[in-house]
C-alpha cells in the first residue's frame, strides 16, 4: 500500500530530530498564525490562487530566502564540523551525515536560493522596465511558481521522511546509482530538482516570449534597460540548457527505478556521459544565475551615479558573447576526468576566452561611475564589494582554466573558495543589491539604510575570512567534501579563521533581519510616495509604488532608450486618456498541478504505485480542464482604472 | 471570448520555443543512444532486433498523419465543418495505429527477452523511442478532446488556436522521428 | 497570415512537403536494404537524406518561409540547432576522447567482476 515507506523512514539521529523540530515548530506557528489572524481566506484568494507576476515574485523571494536560512545552518554546521574535527576528535557530524550535509547546502542554494531569488526579481521589474501589464502567459508563470516551491516542499519532505542523498550536489554515478546509493536520498534529490527544474524551464519561455513580444511601443532591442537585456540572455539559456537536466536527471532516475544502464558501471553503462551530461546544463546554469546579476549592477550604477550606462552596445555584445560562450566551456568541470591534451586545450582556451566580455563589463561600470554624481547607498555598496570579491574570483577561475594548474587544484577548497566568491560575490551580492534598490517599488517604502550598511559589512568582511582561508587550505591540500583531517596537517588554523567568517557572515544575515523588521515598523517614514525614490531612468519608476495591478494606465510609446529619464528632464505633462484593461482571473489549478507533481515525485521516491496514477490522473485532468476553459479574463474599465489613479495620487 | 491576432502570435511563439526546449531533450537522448549504442553488454545489437518493413510502414503510417494533421488545420481556417472533423480523424486514426506499431514492437523485443535491464544500447534504445511515443500518446488525448469540440459546436478562435498548437506539435513529432529513424533504425541496420 | 506566396496554395505546399518527404523516406530505406555503397557511404547519405527531409518539413510543413519579420522562429530555431550541434558532436568527440585515453571497456569490466566481487544484474 506505501511501497517502501515504512516506520524506519521516520527514525533519526539527535542532530536530525532537532532540524525535525525546528522545521515542525516553525511550520505549526505559521499554521497557528493564520488562524489567529484569520488569514486561510486571504492567503488562498490573494496568493495561493493569483496569477499576478507582482505577487508571484514576492513568493518567490520569501521561499528563497526560507530556503536561505536552511542552507545558511548547513553551512554553519560544515565550518563547524572542520573547524574541530582534527586528530582524535571527530567532531558532531558522522560522515554520512556530513556529506548528506553538503550535498543538501550545494542543492539548495544554486536550485532554490539563487534560482529563486532570481525569478523573483525577474518576475517583479521585467514586465514593469519593459512597459507591459503583464507577463505572456501569466497562468504558466504561476504553475512555474508552485512547481519550484513545491520542489523545495519535497526537498525539505526529505529531512522528516527519509534522507537526503550524500552524493554532492550534482550526484555523480557510479555513486548515486543504486548499487552505491540504495537509500531514497538520491531519489529525493532528482525528483525535487526536477520538478523544480521543468518550473525554470516553463518560467524561461515565458519570459523570453514576454521579452521579445510584449514591450512596449517604440522599446527596440536596443533601446531596453540593460536588466532586461541580461534576463533575455538568461532566458535564452534557461531555454536551451534546462532540457539537457531534465533529460540527465530523467536517466539517472530510469537507472534507479527501471533497472536500465545509462550510467551504470556494468552492462555497459558509462558513468562519464552523465558528467558530461550534466555539465553541459551545469555550466550555462552559472551563467543563467550571473547575467541577471550584471544587469542589476548596471541598472544601480548608472542610476548612483546619475548617469547612462557607459558602453551600451557593449555591454549587448558582452551578453550575446557570454551566452555563446558558456556552451562551449563544460568540460573544464572534468579536465582531470581522462579527457586528452587537445579536448582539454580547447576548453581551456574557451574558458580563458570568457573572461574579456565580462572584464569589458566591469570596466564599464567603473567608467560610468567616472566623473558621476555617485551615492554610496546599500545597493552601490554592495556593487563596490562585488567588484572586489568578483575579480579575485575571476582570476582565480582564470588560473584553473589552465588544465595543467586544474590538475593541482581539482576538488580542493581552492575550487570551493573560487566559486563561492562567484556565486556570493557575483549572485548574492547583486540579488541583495536588488532586492534593496527594488524594494520601495514592491513594498511602497524604502528599506532602512543603516542596518543595510551593517549588514553589507558583516557580508564583506565575513566572506572575506571565510572564503581566502579556503584558497589556501586547497592550495596546501586540502579537498572539499572533508569530514575530518590530521593534527599534524596544521590546517586547523585556517579552518577556525574560515569558521569566524561564517559566523560575521550569520551576523550580517541577522542585521538583514532586523533591517527588515525595524522598516517595517518605520514604514510611514519612509513610504515611497512620488513612485521614484531614487530619482530613477526606467519605465519601472514611472508607475505608482506598490504597483497597481495593470503596472500601467496608460501605454506611451518610448522614444529612446533611459526613457523615464529624459520625460523628466523635458517635464511634460502628458494628456491621460484611460481605457479598459483586461486581466486574468486568478485560478488554483496551477497550484493543484504542482501538488500533483509533488505527490507523483514522493510516490516515485518511496515507490507507491497507485499514488503515481492518481498523480498522473490528476495533471492530465487539470491540464485539460485548464486549456478548455474559455473564461480566464475579466475587464477593469477605462472609469475604475481612472478612480484607482486618482486616489492613488491623493493617498 | 475572441482571440486578438497578437495573442494568437504570442501563444504560437511560446509554443514554438517549447518545441525547441522538446527538442534539445531528444538531442540529450540522441547523444547519450550515440555514446551507449555499441555497449551491448553481450545482449543483442540494433542488427539482431530491428524489423525494417515494420519500421518503414510506422513512419509512412506517421509521415501521413502530418499531412492529414495539416489538411485539418487549412478546413478549420476555411471554416469547413465537416472537413475538419474528417481529417481529424483520419489523423488520430493513423496516430493510434503508429504507436499500436510501435508498443508491438516494444513487447516483441521484451518478450524474446531483451528487455532494457539488459544492456546500455537497449536502455537508451528504449527511452529515445519510448519518450518519443509518450509524446505521440499526449498528441492523442489532445486530439481526442478537440474532436470533442468540433463535433459539438463552431469552430472558435480559441478552438483555431489550439488546432494551430496541435499542428506545429504533431509535425515536430514527425521531424524528431525522421531522425529515429535514420540514425536509430537505418544506421542500427547498418553496423 | 497568408495563404499564397511564391505562387504555391497551403494545400499544395502540404502536397508537395509530403511527396517529397515519402520520396527521401524511401530512398534512405532502398539505399539501406540494397547495399549499394559501403556502410560509411551509406550512413553519409541517408543522413544527408535527413537533414534534406528535415528542411523540407519546416518550409512545406512548418512554413517557415513564410514567417514575417522578424523571423523569431527562425532564429530561435536556429539558435536551438547550434546547441543541439555542439551538445551532440561535443559529447561524441569528448566520449571518443575519454575512450582512446582510458581502458578498453570489457577488460575494465571483467577487472571489476573478477577482483572487486560485483556482479552483473
Amino acid at each position: 500500500m506505501l511501497g517502501k515507506l515504512t516506520l524506519d523512514a521516520f527514525k533519526h539521529g539527535p542532530i536530525v530530530t532537532v532540524g525535525q523540530i525546528s522545521m515542525v515548530l516553525g511550520a505549526l506557528s505559521v499554521v497557528g498564525l493564520l488562524f489567529y489572524l484569520k488569514r486561510w481566506k486571504w492567503l488562498w484568494r490573494e496568493w495561493i490562487t493569483t496569477v499576478d507576476p507582482k505577487k508571484i515574485g514576492v513568493m518567490y523571494i520569501v521561499v528563497a530566502l526560507v530556503m536561505l536560512l536552511r542552507s545558511l545552518s548547513d553551512a554553519a554546521m560544515m565550518r563547524a564540523q572542520q573547524a574541530i574535527s582534527v586528530g582524535s576528535n571527530h567532531g558532531f557530524l558522522s560522515s554520512d551525515h556530513f556529506q548528506q550535509v553538503f550535498t543538501a547546502h550545494g542543492t539548495m542554494m544554486i536550485f532554490f536560493v539563487a534560482m529563486g531569488l532570481m525569478f523573483g526579481l525577474i518576475n517583479l521589474i521585467v514586465p514593469l522596465q519593459i512597459g507591459a501589464r503583464d507577463v505572456a502567459f501569466p497562468f504558466l508563470n504561476a504553475t512555474s511558481f508552485w512547481l519550484y516551491a513545491m520542489g523545495a516542499v519535497l526537498l525539505n519532505l526529505s529531512l522528516m521522511v527519509g534522507e537526503i542523498g550524500a552524493t554532492g550536489w550534482l550526484a555523480y554515478p557510479p555513486l548515486s546509482e543504486l548499487a552505491y546509493s540504495p537509500g531514497v536520498g538520491v531519489d529525493y534529490w532528482i525528483w525535487s530538482i526536477q520538478i523544480a527544474g521543468i518550473g525554470s524551464l516553463l518560467s524561461g519561455v515565458n519570459f523570453l516570449v514576454t521579452i521579445l513580444k510584449l514591450r512596449r511601443a517604440g522599446m527596440t532591442l536596443m533601446k531596453m534597460p540593460m536588466f532586461v537585456w541580461s534576463v533575455l540572455g538568461s532566458m535564452v539559456l534557461v531555454v536551451v540548457a534546462f532540457p539537457i537536466l531534465t533529460a540527465t536527471l530523467a536517466m539517472l532516475a530510469l537507472d534507479r527505478s527501471l533497472g536500465m544502464h545509462f550510467f551504470t558501471a556494468n552492462a555497459g553503462g558509462n558513468p562519464m556521459m552523465y558528467i558530461n551530461l550534466i555539465w553541459a546544463w551545469g555550466h550555462p546554469e552559472v551563467y543563467i544565475l550571473i547575467l541577471p546579476a550584471f544587469g542589476i549592477f548596471s541598472e544601480v550604477v548608472a542610476t548612483f551615479s546619475k548617469k547612462r550606462l557607459f558602453g551600451y552596445a557593449y555591454m549587448v555584445w558582452a551578453i550575446i558573447a557570454i551566452v555563446f560562450l558558456s556552451f562551449v566551456v563544460w568540460l573544464h568541470h572534468f579536465f582531470t576526468m581522462g579527457a586528452g591534451a587537445n579536448v582539454n586545450a580547447f576548453f581551456g582556451i574557451m574558458t580563458m576566452v570568457i573572461a574579456v566580455p565580462t572584464g569589458i563589463k566591469v570596466f564599464n561600470w567603473i567608467f560610468t561611475m567616472y566623473r558621476g554624481r555617485v551615492q554610496f547607498t546599500t545597493p552601490m555598496l554592495w556593487f563596490l564589494s562585488f567588484v572586489l570579491t568578483f575579480t579575485i574570483g575571476g582570476v582565480a577561475g582564470v588560473l584553473m582554466a589552465v588544465p595543467a594548474i586544474d590538475f593541482q587544484v581539482h576538488n580542493s577548497l581552492f575550487l570551493v573558495a573560487h566559486f563561492h566568491n562567484m556565486i556570493i560575490g557575483g549572485v548574492v551580492f547583486g540579488y541583495f543589491a536588488g532586492l534593496t534598490y527594488w524594494f520601495p517599488k514592491i513594498f511602497g517604502f524604502k528599506l532602512n539604510e543603516r542596518f543595510g550598511r551593517y549588514a553589507f559589512w558583516c557580508w564583506s568582511v565575513g566572506f572575506l575570512l571565510a572564503f581566502i582561508p579556503l584558497y589556501i587550505l586547497g592550495m596546501m591540500g586540502a579537498t572539499r567534501r572533508l569530514d575530518h583531517y590530521d593534527a599534524s596537517l596544521g590546517w586547523q588554523g585556517l579552518f577556525i579563521v574560515a569558521g569566524v567568517g561564517v559566523m560575521v557572515i550569520l551576523a550580517g544575515v541577522g542585521f538583514q533581519v532586523l533591517q527588515l523588521i525595524v522598516s517595517i515598523m518605520q514604514r510611514d517614514k519612509n513610504r515611497d510616495k512620488t513612485g521614484d525614490p531614487w530619482d530613477g531612468r526606467t519605465l519601472e519608476w514611472s508607475t505608482a509604488s506598490p504597483v497597481p495591478v495593470y503596472n500601467f494606465a496608460t501605454l506611451d510609446p518610448v522614444t529612446e532608450r533611459d526613457v523615464f529619464w529624459s520625460q523628466k528632464q523635458q517635464k511634460q505633462a502628458a494628456k491621460i486618456q484611460y481605457e479598459d484593461i483586461h486581466i486574468p482571473r486568478n485560478t488554483p489549478i496551477g497550484f493543484l498541478i504542482a501538488v500533483s507533481a509533488l505527490l507523483f515525485g514522493f510516490a516515485v521516491i518511496w515507490e507507491i504505485v497507485w499514488l503515481n496514477v492518481v498523480a498522473v490522473l490528476c495533471i492530465i485532468g487539470l491540464v485539460m480542464y485548464r486549456t478548455l476553459d474559455d473564461n480566464t479574463e475579466y475587464v477593469l474599465t477605462a472609469q475604475e482604472v481612472k478612480a484607482l489613479e486618482t486616489k492613488g495620487a491623493k493617498a | 471570448m475572441k482571440t486578438p491576432p497578437a495573442q494568437l502570435d504570442k501563444t504560437t511563439f511560446g509554443f514554438w520555443l517549447y518545441l525547441m526546449t522538446d527538442c534539445v531533450l531528444f538531442a540529450s537522448l540522441f547523444a547519450t543512444f550515440a555514446v551507449l549504442r555499441a555497449n551491448t553488454a553481450g545482449g543483442p545489437s540494433g542488427k539482431d532486433i530491428f524489423d525494417l518493413p515494420f519500421v518503414l510502414t510506422e513512419t509512412v503510417l506517421l509521415l501521413t498523419s502530418s499531412f492529414t494533421s495539416g489538411m485539418a488545420l487549412l478546413a478549420a481556417r476555411a471554416k469547413v465543418h465537416k472537413q475538419v472533423f474528417f481529417w481529424l480523424s483520419a489523423t488520430f486514426l493513423l496516430g493510434a495505429a503508429f504507436l499500436f506499431m510501435e508498443m508491438r514492437e516494444f513487447t516483441h523485443i521484451v518478450s524474446e527477452g531483451h528487455g532494457w535491464r539488459m544492456s546500455a544500447f537497449l536502455s537508451s534504445f528504449f527511452t529515445l523511442v519510448g519518450t518519443h511515443g509518450a509524446h505521440i500518446a499526449v498528441g492523442l488525448i489532445w486530439m481526442f478532446v478537440m474532436m470533442f469540440r468540433f463535433s459539438a459546436s463552431k469552430i472558435s478562435a480559441n478552438d483555431l488556436r489550439r488546432l494551430t498548437l496541435f499542428t506545429m506539435f504533431w509535425h515536430f513529432l514527425d521531424i524528431v522521428w525522421i531522425f529515429i529513424f535514420t540514425i536509430v533504425y537505418m544506421f542500427g541496420a547498418l553496423s | 497570415m497568408s495563404t499564397k506566396k511564391n505562387g504555391m496554395s497551403l494545400r499544395n505546399a502540404y502536397l508537395v512537403g509530403f511527396l517529397l518527404s515519402l520520396l527521401l523516406t524511401l530512398c534512405s530505406y532502398s539505399l539501406v536494404t540494397r547495399h549499394t555503397f559501403n556502410n560509411a557511404t551509406t550512413m553519409a547519405l541517408i543522413a544527408s537524406l535527413a537533414v534534406i527531409q528535415l528542411a523540407v518539413q519546416l518550409i512545406f510543413f512548418l512554413h517557415l518561409d513564410r514567417e514575417k519579420r522578424p523571423h523569431w522562429n527562425l532564429l530561435t530555431f536556429l539558435l536551438t540547432v547550434g546547441v543541439l550541434i555542439i551538445l551532440v558532436f561535443g559529447s561524441l568527440w569528448i566520449m571518443s576522447n575519454l575512450d582512446y585515453n582510458m581502458h578498453p571497456r570489457s577488460d575494465t569490466e571483467e577487472y571489476i567482476i573478477k577482483d572487486e566481487g560485483f556482479h552483473k544484474n
